[in-house]
């Protein structure tokens, strides 16, 4: 028997280990046999564990898996994910050992199969010795895939030196450098996945990838445009653009860069960008401040709105409606009510009566 | 009489030294484009192999794709930068990172009408592995926070908060500053803080701690109960299913169950 593969559970009195695959097999520690526990993180081939440090079994215990172990200690080994979360709980559970407040329900048997209760195994040596073995396999396997990704990176970083070298040439040249070899560099630098060293700012940006994209988006983003009232979040037409495409998706950098083009490619979409620094898509045709002035009149009607009851008249996402509403307090038509109950606007009655 | 200036020969020759200076200067860094080219053909052959044997543990693996991505990092290469970047086209790691991306996104305007666009890492992690299914891949809270940190240049307002031992993700632009950030840390430990929770752990004084407070409530990441015993509790709903909610398993239930 292997105790590979399997739930880790914890409940305020015991620690249970039950095998994935065949449910009858349920191993069980109680949490007042724990003497201290400790992490070992993970590293490579090696999955982070817990060891979990026991008492000496009292006379009255029931029959386990094992007789007796040398070990007075058992490890907890999470080859997926978990370990962290389940360390922190577990801690809190020993430290706040509430098994001892608390009843416990009726024993539960803790292995069901009567086959099972006879476990024996050839000796732990020999389910070490497996379990040993197992984990070699795998640690070649990784260790073959480090060893490849050292030497790939050695590569990759000889990439990054030349590119290095290459941007110091165009620094000192001072624009000597023809537009059509910055643009092949630039490409370069997008598929390597370097920065720009000359300008420090976005990777690639300005590269044919992202002129051809700007135009995509122009298409792409027409018609959702058309049904939000022309205005979009970045976000959104990040999920809106990707979800369609299901493959191949765009990094929110190239979005980003591609959108910084539309307006110098003069297609119908331009980038926005707000004070609060959100972004957003709007048509040309899109004018934020005219429609300020509509939301006036709706604020105005109603006396006064939050921005999350305009966005529900309205039809908008709250983000957005917040931005128009804060717009319109800028350009001087609303003012603003500020307390615990939320952020409220009004017309600003200030200038229109004064 | 022609006045032929000492200098005319000199400044003659020196132009056509600096026109052959510069000619040799564009012919440098032609050179050294062609031979980046050139290698990066090669580097590109070299990553298809990589990835014909690997890809899978880069997939499969979480602990792999943190070591990967440290890699990249130390060396200067950002292997997300971009979907048209050799590493996200043979390696697929783009699109593993930029359809979390999608979903994080996702959990959190969900979410956002009960915690004000606030919640921690373990809940958003829990739910992006909901909404992805049984038989999706695995993701990782390190895969998470790299596809939030690439998120934040879309101007939402993404950020990361590490809150005692672990992150507060929050997804809406309101500002939050060190002040905010600390009385969040207090918070964390509860789910709630009082003023005077905050005037003795950090030394402030009330109005100072007043409003940070009110700043949260405005936003919606805190409630206010006025009807606690003593004074009145700043909840965060964004730690309400950390601290409150466990989950059990049947058989747990059941045993729970006089």
């Amino acid at each position: 028997v292997k105790f590979d593969s399997g739930v880790l559970l914890l409940s305020t009195h015991r620690l249970i280990w039950r095998d994935q695959k065949n449910h009858e097999c349920c191993i069980a520690v109680p949490l007042s046999q724990i003497v201290f526990i400790e992490e070992q993180a993970a590293g490579i081939g090696k999955s982070a564990k817990i060891v979990v440090h026991l008492h000496p079994a009292s006379s009255n215990k029931e029959p386990g898996p094992f007789q007796s172990s040398k070990y007075s200690y058992i490890k907890l080994s999470f080859r997926e994910h978990g370990q962290i979360e389940f360390y922190r709980r577990l801690s809190e559970e020993i430290t706040q050992r509430r098994w001892e407040s608390m009843p416990t329900g009726q024993t539960i048997q803790v292995n069901k199969d009567p086959q099972a209760g006879r476990i024996r195994a050839v000796g732990i040596v020999g389910i070490e010795r497996k379990l040993e073995e197992k984990r070699k396999e795998t640690d070649k396997n990784i260790s073959e895939a480090f060893e490849d990704l050292s030497k790939l990176m050695e590569k990759a970083k000889e990439m990054v030196e030349l590119s290095k070298s290459i941007a110091n040439k165009i620094k000192e040249k001072q624009g000597d450098i023809t537009e059509d070899e910055t643009i092949r560099f630039k490409s370069y630098l997008l598929s390597m996945g370097i920065a720009n060293p000359v300008t420090r700012e976005t990777y690639g940006s300005g590269t044919h990838y992202h002129m051809q994209l700007a135009k995509q988006l122009a298409g792409i983003l027409q018609n959702p445009l058309e049904e939000r009232g022309g205005i979009m979040s970045l976000t959104e037409v990040y999920c809106l653009v990707n979800r369609a495409r299901g493959l191949e998706l765009l990094s929110p950098e190239d979005l980003v860069n591609a959108c910084k083009m539309l307006e110098s490619l003069k297609l119908p979409l331009r980038l926005r960008i707000f004070d609060s620094g959100v972004m957003v898509i709007e048509l040309q045709s899109h004018n934020e401040e005219e429609m300020v002035a509509s939301a006036l009149e709706t604020v105005s009607e109603k006396g006064s709105l939050t921005a999350d009851e305009f966005a529900k008249l309205v039809g908008m996402s709250v983000l957005l409606a917040k931005e128009r509403l804060l717009l319109a307090e800028k350009m001087g038509h609303l003012c603003r009510d500020d307390s615990v109950e939320g952020l409220r606007f009004y017309p600003n009655l200030f200038l229109t009566q004064s | 009489m022609h006045r032929r200036g000492v200098g005319a020969g000199a400044i003659a020759k020196k132009k056509l030294a600096e026109a052959k200076y510069k000619e040799r200067g564009t012919v440098l860094a032609e050179d050294q484009l062609a031979q980046m080219s050139k290698q990066l053909d090669m580097f590109k052959t070299n990553l298809e192999e990589f990835a014909s044997k690997h890809k899978q543990e880069i997939r499969k693996n979480p602990e792999f794709r943190v070591q990967f991505q440290d890699m990249c990092a130390t060396i200067g290469v950002d292997p997300l930068a971009s979907g048209k970047g050799f590493w996200s086209e043979m390696l697929g790691v783009g699109d593993f990172y930029y359809e979390l991306g999608v979903q994080i996104i996702e959990v959190c305007l969900a979410l956002k009408h009960r915690n004000g666009g606030l919640i921690t890492l373990e809940e958003l992690h829990q739910q992006v592995l909901k909404g992805r299914g049984k038989f999706a891949q695995d993701v990782s809270q390190d895969d998470l926070l790299r596809a939030i940190k690439k998120l934040k240049v879309l101007g939402n307002g993404f950020g990361i908060i590490p809150v005692g031992g672990t992150y507060l993700i929050q997804s809406v632009p309101a500002e939050l500053n060190m002040d905010h950030t600390v009385v969040l840390q207090l918070a964390e430990k509860k789910g709630y803080v009082t003023v005077s929770e905050i005037r003795s752990s950090l030394k402030w004084e009330t109005e100072r701690a007043k409003q940070v407070l009110e700043h949260l409530l405005k936003e919606g990441m805190a409630w206010l109960d006025t009807q606690a015993a003593g004074e009145p509790q700043y909840w965060l709903p964004a730690l309400f299913t950390e601290l409150y909610a466990q989950e059990i398993t049947p058989e747990e239930a059941k045993e729970a169950i006089p």
